[in-house]
């Protein structure tokens, strides 16, 4: 069983290393002199698609194998299920690929999944038997379409940032080119979080500070990075370890808002030097790779995606939800923070789609909202788990 | 009523933009709006757009715009977030005073949450209210446009006029007409399952109509959602109690009118162990320590046969279940389900009787802590009177001890001793770590011999009588949304023109690609160029840079 699971990891790196090598495929298909369309057949798109497809068979292995090893679906973490949400949206990718053959979707799709499967890898990996709540066949079913509901949602995500990357310009100052970079930027952080957090595990850094929690009681607080805050009453337990003198009130998690201190910290400098290096921002930058996108079929690849996604999203994460919810927690709705996220997931895209059919919002306004849209997804997914406690709290 | 006379003659009601018969555009207003806003509804009449006079007419205008609808949804959602900010009521513990809690907690931020009723807002009034809301727009929304759109999809001609074939997004006119390429485009469609109407060698090739009907379906779904919902309010419809029952105990189930008993035959916790369970799971019980495996308590369920309410003693054993955490005892629409419990409960405590001089003992005796007896005799000559039972203790007030609960967590008691030496009895209080004798020094005294424990389950009794009606609002709102969603309603109009030229023209509700397709499809036998997407052509114009690669864009895919 041990080596099955250790099988199960390598399955998992190969698939990450593939989606890397598929997107350099996927930019070369775009750049290509030789093939100036940017669908349809071409050798480029044909070599990156085909690794896509058996880095997803990869991670399908990783999937399975670790299902046999722990006796349940792995979707019981937070890394479990990021992965997942990983592997989901490139299923979502491929199928949408082969409707539309727009091989500058692979350009943005996959580094998003690549940044979701790293930022998953950086919770605790191990397999970890199921809590009596976690006992049930929902489990996979719930989690697996919701999953994948988000997954098809996040294509519309992708497709709108294709969209607006092209269709803002860049040249003038406003608004739409502020919150575009402020996409882009915190996808850095993103980047930023994660390369602080391998260093961490790669120095193996540790400090330990007792302090007095919400509960009024003594407790550890353990860090993996340079403490820059640190919590309620907090003493340094560890030896020659850094300890800063801001100190948190017991209310704040002073060990994670430490954590995203430094992604920010280690964002910026990463941002700052891309633009000291190149000069330009990151929107400018990209802007080269999708001047030949057809902005049409952008917005109805994110269209059709919000209306492939919606339906999924709230058989899982509604429907589905509401009915283990029923069995596990004697009710079927208990405003949980998680399933008002998923209510309010739920009402934006409503929201989305009856602008869009009755108000004709398309477009750059639809390319927006797919971007709002994302970062709810994102917020439920990530924030929901780590900031607000609720009974979904499992990583 | 006015009613509208186009100028092929037909007699249109009030309000409509597009001749029902022919298609023309019967106001300026019509025909300067987009094609994609006339067409949404197929230019039909519409009561919140043609009326606008009475108080009924202005809510129903005022619910009936989607406008109005998003607002109410966006509304709803910042609202809903605005709850997860600080945990609401139900989830802080019932010992914690809110108005303390927020404050002492979170601030000032928490006591302005507080003020504002935030702590509560899932059942606020105004939160209801936007539910409420929601529901009649959604009622008044959909009846404003299905009635119309029904009657404009049903009696659809075939023979259109010029200029609405000309304001079609995809249109194209060609030179000449043939009967040849008229019956291959015929066929072509039909190879795609369109459904052909031909008129005088006019042609309406229709598919995917019913994907029209999916919002209205989807939203019958959610008033009856809605409506479920409501139904928990009326009385009988829902039970939500909670039992708490010790090991061995038997007790009434709350909310079964005292008809059904439950017997707690003992609870069990188990926990994962890294020998026993999968190896797998080592490290993650090293990193955070014992991980609970079951938590489950083994019942009977009795039943009541006749007899008075609260009589015990006619209880009929029906079924023996065990009740776990994702398994509840289902029995005649109530379920128990496993949701807490209290390991360790004190459950009886035993004492002897020793004479301090002589060190000679007498017992031991028994005390259950939930049925105390008054006397326990201990031999012909000794005997222990409880004078006062205090399962709470928690100190003496004026000089009476208290007990703020029933709940054995601290027992005390007052005893009178008896003993040949004091056949009035000696007073002793004894409580855990403590040893009184309030009248003086006694001769006797009595020492503790034993506790012994016992789990307490904690079980929530369920009926819900509008799960159904839930499951069938959500079954038709998943029917409905995948009917509007995955399906598209696509229509291929060809006039043969005076001139002996063709016009084809092309609407889809959505997903103007597969239209596309499908017209590629129809067309590739007849040596025509497909039909032209207008709205592809204009982006094309205007996007100057890559304009020649996306006019092929289709042929090569």
């Amino acid at each position: 069983m041990t080596q099955l699971a250790s099988l199960s990891s390598t399955l998992l790196y190969v698939a990450f290393v593939l989606y890397l090598i598929a997107t350099a495929f996927f930019a070369g298909s775009i750049k290509s002199k030789k093939h100036t369309n940017q669908t349809g057949k071409n050798r480029w798109a044909t070599i990156a698609i085909t690794i896509t497809i058996i880095g997803f068979v990869s991670q399908l292995g990783y999937f399975i194998t670790r299902w046999i090893a722990s006796g349940h679906a792995p979707l019981s973490n937070l890394f479990e299920f990021i992965t997942f949400f990983g592997m989901m949206l490139i299923a979502a990718f491929i199928i949408i690929y082969f409707i539309y053959r727009a091989h500058v979707l692979g350009v943005f799709a996959l580094p998003i999944a690549l940044l979701i499967i790293a930022y998953s890898s950086m919770f605790p990996r191990d397999i970890s038997p199921l809590i009596p709540a976690l006992q049930s066949d929902w489990l996979a079913i719930h989690v697996s379409t919701v999953a994948a509901g988000e997954a098809i949602l996040a294509i519309s995500f992708v497709a709108g940032l294709i969209y607006l990357l092209k269709d803002v310009d860049l040249a003038k100052k406003g608004k739409q080119t502020f919150w575009l970079e402020a996409v882009l930027f915190s996808l850095v952080i993103v980047v930023g979080f994660i390369a602080a957090t391998t260093t961490s595990q790669i120095t193996g850094y540790e400090s330990e500070f007792s302090h007095i929690n919400t509960e009024g009681n003594e407790d550890v607080a353990e860090y993996h990075l340079p403490a820059l805050v640190i919590p309620h009453q907090g003493e340094l337990v560890t030896e020659n370890r850094f300890a800063s003198p801001v100190e948190m009130p017991a209310i704040v998690n002073a060990s994670r808002l430490n954590t995203v201190i430094w992604s920010i910290m280690v964002g910026t400098v990463l941002y700052l030097l891309t633009r000291l290096i190149f000069r330009r921002s990151i929107s400018a930058l990209l802007q080269p790779l999708v001047r030949k996108v057809n902005l049409n079929l952008m917005d109805e690849v994110g269209y059709r995606s919000v209306l492939i996604g919606f339906p999924v999203f709230t058989l899982g994460g509604l429907v589905f939800a509401m009915i283990w919810a029923q069995i596990a927690w004697t009710r079927f709705w208990g405003w949980d923070p998680k399933e008002v996220w998923a209510l309010i997931t739920w009402l934006f895209y409503a929201a989305f789609l009856h602008l869009r059919l009755s108000r004709g919002w398309e477009g750059n306004r639809s390319a927006w909202l797919a971007v709002i849209g994302f970062a709810i997804i994102m917020f439920n997914l990530v924030a929901v788990n780590l900031i607000i406690a609720g009974l979904h709290s499992y990583a | 009523m006015s009613e509208i006379t186009c100028k092929c003659g037909h007699v249109n009601p009030e309000g409509t933009e597009l001749c029902l018969s022919c298609g023309r555009a019967l106001t300026t207003d019509a025909e300067e709006k987009k094609t994609s806003d006339v067409m949404r509804y197929e230019g039909m009449a519409r009561r919140s757009q043609t009326y606008n006079g009475s108080i009924i007419d202005k809510v129903w205008n005022f619910f009936s715009s989607v406008k109005v609808g998003v607002w109410l949804i966006v509304i709803t959602l910042s609202a809903s977030a605005l709850g997860t900010i600080f945990p609401q009521v139900l989830f802080i513990s019932p010992l914690e005073a809110p108005e303390v809690y927020y404050e002492e907690r979170y601030g000032v931020a928490g006591e302005i949450y507080y003020i504002l009723g935030f702590h509560d807002l899932y059942n606020s009034w105004w939160y209801l209210l936007l539910i409420a809301a929601i529901g009649t727009s959604i009622i008044i929304a959909s009846l404003d446009r299905v009635i119309p759109l029904y009657k404009a999809l049903k009696h659809q001609r075939v023979n259109r006029h010029a200029s609405f074939m000309k304001r079609q997004r995809i249109y194209t006119e060609y030179p000449l007409y043939s009967s040849d390429t008229f019956s291959k485009i015929k066929d072509g469609l039909r190879n795609k399952r369109y459904r052909i109407r031909e008129e005088d060698g006019n042609l309406l090739a229709e598919k995917g109509r019913f994907s029209r009907w999916g919002p209205y379906v989807n939203h019958t779904g959610l008033i009856i959602f809605l409506i479920g919902a409501m139904l928990r309010f009326v009385p009988g419809m829902y039970v939500d109690e909670v039992m708490w029952i010790r090991e061995g105990e038997t007790m009434a189930i709350p909310g079964t009118d005292q008809e059904y008993f439950l017997k707690s035959e003992g609870f069990t916790v188990e926990t994962y162990d890294a020998d026993e369970d999968k190896e797998v799971f080592g490290a993650t019980i090293d990193r955070v320590g014992a991980i609970a495996k079951n938590f489950q308590t083994d019942a009977i369920l009795l039943k009541r046969e006749d007899g008075v309410a609260g009589d015990s003693s006619n209880l009929v054993e029906v079924e023996e279940h065990p009740i776990r955490v994702n398994q509840p005892f289902k029995f005649d629409n109530f379920a128990l389900y496993q949701v807490d419990f209290r390991q360790g409960e004190f459950r009886s405590m035993s004492f002897n009787l020793v004479q301090k001089e002589s060190g000679d003992s007498f017992g031991p005796f028994e005390i259950d802590l939930t049925q105390p007896e008054d006397e326990y005799q201990l031999d012909d000559d000794h005997r222990v009177e409880l004078m006062g039972y205090y399962p709470d203790f928690s100190g003496f007030e004026n000089g009476e001890p208290q007990s703020p609960s029933p709940v054995p967590n601290n027992p005390a008691f007052l005893f009178k001793l008896f003993s040949p030496e004091h056949p009035d009895g000696e007073v002793a209080f004894i409580a855990i770590q403590q040893n009184l004798e309030p009248l003086g020094e006694n001769d006797y005294q009595l020492s503790f011999n034993g506790v012994e424990t016992r789990d307490v389950s904690g079980l929530t009794v369920r009926k819900d009588l509008t799960l159904w009606i839930l499951a069938l609002g959500g079954a038709i709102f998943m029917i409905g949304v995948v009917q509007g969603a995955y399906w598209n309603h696509r229509r291929v109009w060809v006039k043969r023109t005076e001139e002996g030229g063709m016009l084809v023209s092309g609407h889809t509700n959505k997903n103007w690609f597969g239209l596309r397709k499908d017209l590629e499809a129809a067309f590739t036998n007849t040596g025509l160029e497909q039909p032209k997407d207008q709205h592809e052509q204009n982006l094309n114009k205007v996007s100057a840079g890559g304009a020649k690669e996306e006019e092929n864009r289709d042929t090569t895919s």
